[in-house]
């Protein structure tokens, strides 16, 4: 069966005035029905403009997406609209990303009314079914959303997200805005509904600890580039790449007993305008070597399933 | 409490924010001490009261709303409430300085970093404008900028390197007590190891205590010696990190550990255990016990009568009278 997603060498560049800024520069990734794939990275590292090129909510520069075997990247706007019931998306901040001046109701009833076809009586019917779902109050159905708390107001958005029952959600860092005892519920709501609906996502977090509770795979990405991509517990266990295992290393960690040995990492992310030739993150790499200023380094498998970028992963690593 | 080494007391105090809708209780009867060169770390979620607590001992609170309704704040035995505005101002900056949340906006774009640092040194220490500028000059490189950058402005920063400027500003007269809120959860990962690596070399070698106020337990567990765990405006549980760490006692405090993606958990995707519930409303808060509602250990008598900090074994205070069960 072939995978519900497929991305091939995507590419994203914005023109700025100094110059080309290469925000997403030749990632592929796969994504099978019912599972997870994490995006890690810090900010700059173009996680979020992914996400948002592979929902068409931005052109792609070069590259290809296909969508249940389907080439989707160029589509027509017809064809768009029908794949975004399928496709949705849910965003990071709830106190932004609700209408101030929609009820509850108007906020996950508007996706039901705008594809149309349902009278009043089912949609809000629906909205009912949606609202228990996610686990908001029926009381709540004519509320606005300053009356609810950051948890609450992110239940809407996945329950919005949720209403033209996709099969494909892009999760831009949901749950980062919320307290832990609060992200663990929304956590907990999104395991649940993969497991329901057979829901596929893309995860799309700084959260190390999130990430790795709740993805299948994981692709880790700097400045724009694929740089490791694994199996979630494969990826923590043996982290290839200088840059995961730093940032795996930077990670405090709950712990007294077992504090990590610190791999500080100097200096900071280089400017995505132009980038240099070579490996991006060969200016704060530790290991760095002449080769790594000169040339891309090769996306190879170096052990099962396990992908990484990186001249010397085999030096490091002793492979 | 009180030993010489003591450098700051609080002591039973209370802060409401007065409003419309009524009195918010944000603090509730707080009292810790602090000893000389240690890190004691406030952690609690959104509305818990921290940052509440930090711009009670800075002189911060805005008034009205705010009100220090009780209680002393005791600074080498000094009480400092009720002290005039003007010894607060050649306190604050000079023996206790604070580092906000948000290093985009703690700076003033309009002057240059070298100049924010040495209006401190020139409003609290004898300094002409040269001396200041050679004395920012060397804050500057302690933080890990280097000096060449004292003519540029906050904007032509990273977050990262505008964190350290704003760490320089708030270590450059050599405060005795440094109060950080939540300083590193504007920045990315890699950033926040090297800035909390930087802070915890600068306060060794200037034997600097802090308060370092975070939602995170992995800092804590980094950075503090000390953890006051505060729920609703009231300390919860508080200790060594063993104590808070090892011997977690408070239904509220399990909970916190309970609700992070662990490790453990991850290898078999289990569910998260998060704390049902939400934090109460401030201006409506529970009888009884503050935590009762949301308490998987809760009886009829935690609804009735408010609890007391207690003391279980030496240094490890909580607020339940269940802690040995469950």
């Amino acid at each position: 069966m072939a995978p519900l997603l497929e991305v091939h060498e995507l590419k994203k560049y914005f023109k700025t005035p100094y110059g080309l800024l290469h925000a997403v520069d030749g990632v592929s990734l796969t994504l099978e029905k019912g599972k997870t794939l994490g995006v890690v990275g810090e900010s700059g590292c173009g996680k979020t403009t992914l996400g948002r090129v592979i929902l068409h909510l931005l052109d792609s520069t070069g590259g290809r997406i296909c969508f249940e075997g389907e080439d989707i990247t160029t589509v027509s706007r017809a064809k768009l609209r029908a794949l975004r019931e399928k496709m949705q998306i849910i965003f990071q901040d709830p106190f932004s990303s609700l209408n101030p001046r929609q009820t509850i109701s108007q906020t996950i009833g508007e996706p039901l009314i705008i594809k149309g076809g349902l009278s009043r009586e089912q949609v809000s019917r629906r909205v009912g079914q949606l609202m228990e779902t996610v686990g908001l109050a029926e009381r709540l159905v004519n509320a606005y959303p300053h009356e609810l708390d950051g948890g609450r107001r992110q239940r809407v958005g996945v329950a919005r997200a949720l209403a033209l029952n996709p099969q494909f959600v892009v999760c831009d860092e949901p749950v980062s805005a919320l307290d832990v005892s609060i992200q663990a519920q929304i956590i907990n709501l999104m395991l649940d509904l993969q497991e329901q609906l057979g829901l596929s996502y893309i995860f799309i977090t700084h959260d190390l600890s999130v990430v790795r509770f709740i993805s299948h795979d994981i692709l880790v990405m700097y400045l724009g580039m694929m740089i490791e991509r694994a199996a979630s517990k494969e990826l923590f266990e043996y982290p290839l790449h200088p840059y995961t295992k730093a940032l795996l290393a930077a990670v405090p960690e709950p712990d007294i007993h077992h504090q990590r040995q610190k791999l500080l990492l100097q200096g900071e992310l280089s400017s995505p305008i132009n980038p240099l030739p070579g490996c991006r993150f060969a200016p704060r790499c530790p290991h760095a070597k002449e080769i790594c200023s000169q040339a891309q380094p090769e996306w190879k498998e170096v052990r099962p399933e396990h992908c990484v970028a990186c001249h010397c992963v085999k030096e490091i690593n002793g492979l | 409490m009180g030993n010489a080494h003591t450098l700051l007391a609080i002591k039973d105090l209370t802060i409401h924010y007065v409003t419309d809708d009524g009195s918010v209780h944000a603090v509730n009867h707080v009292s810790f001490a602090l000893e000389k060169g240690k890190t004691l770390g406030l952690v609690g979620e959104t509305g818990a009261g921290k940052t509440t607590i930090a711009l009670g001992i800075i002189g911060l609170i805005p008034n009205p709303p705010g009100k220090i309704i009780g209680g002393a704040i005791e600074l080498n035995g000094e009480n400092l409430i009720g002290k005039r505005e003007s010894v607060m101002r050649r306190i604050r900056g000079k023996k206790i300085s604070m580092i906000f949340q948000d290093p985009m906006t703690a700076l003033n774009p309009i002057d240059t970093v070298g100049e924010q640092i040495a209006e401190v040194l020139l409003l609290h220490e004898k300094v002409s404008q040269a001396e200041a500028r050679i004395k920012a000059i060397e804050v500057l490189e302690r933080v890990g900028i280097s000096g060449e950058r004292y003519d540029e402005y906050p904007h032509q920063f990273s977050g990262g390197m505008k964190q350290r400027v704003v760490i320089a500003i708030a270590l450059a007269c050599n405060p005795e007590l440094l109060i950080a809120d939540e300083p590193t959860t504007a920045l990315d990962v890699t950033i926040q190891a090297q800035v909390l690596a930087m802070m915890n070399r600068l306060k060794h070698e200037l034997n600097t205590s802090m308060i370092m106020i975070t939602h995170d337990l992995g800092i804590v567990s980094e950075m503090c010696d000390q953890v006051a765990v505060i729920y609703a405006g009231e300390i919860v549980e508080s200790g060594n990190l063993v104590h808070i760490f090892d011997e977690t006692s408070h239904p509220y405090a399990k909970g916190l550990f309970n609700s992070l993606p662990s490790v453990a958990a991850a290898a078999n995707r289990n569910r998260l255990v998060p704390i049902p519930g939400l934090m109460p409303d401030p201006t409506n808060l529970p009888a009884g016990c503050r935590f009762s509602p949301r308490c998987p250990l809760k009886e009829e008598h935690c609804e009735r009568v408010a609890q007391d900090l207690v003391e279980i074994s030496p240094g490890h205070m909580v607020r339940c009278w269940k802690w040995d069960r469950g």
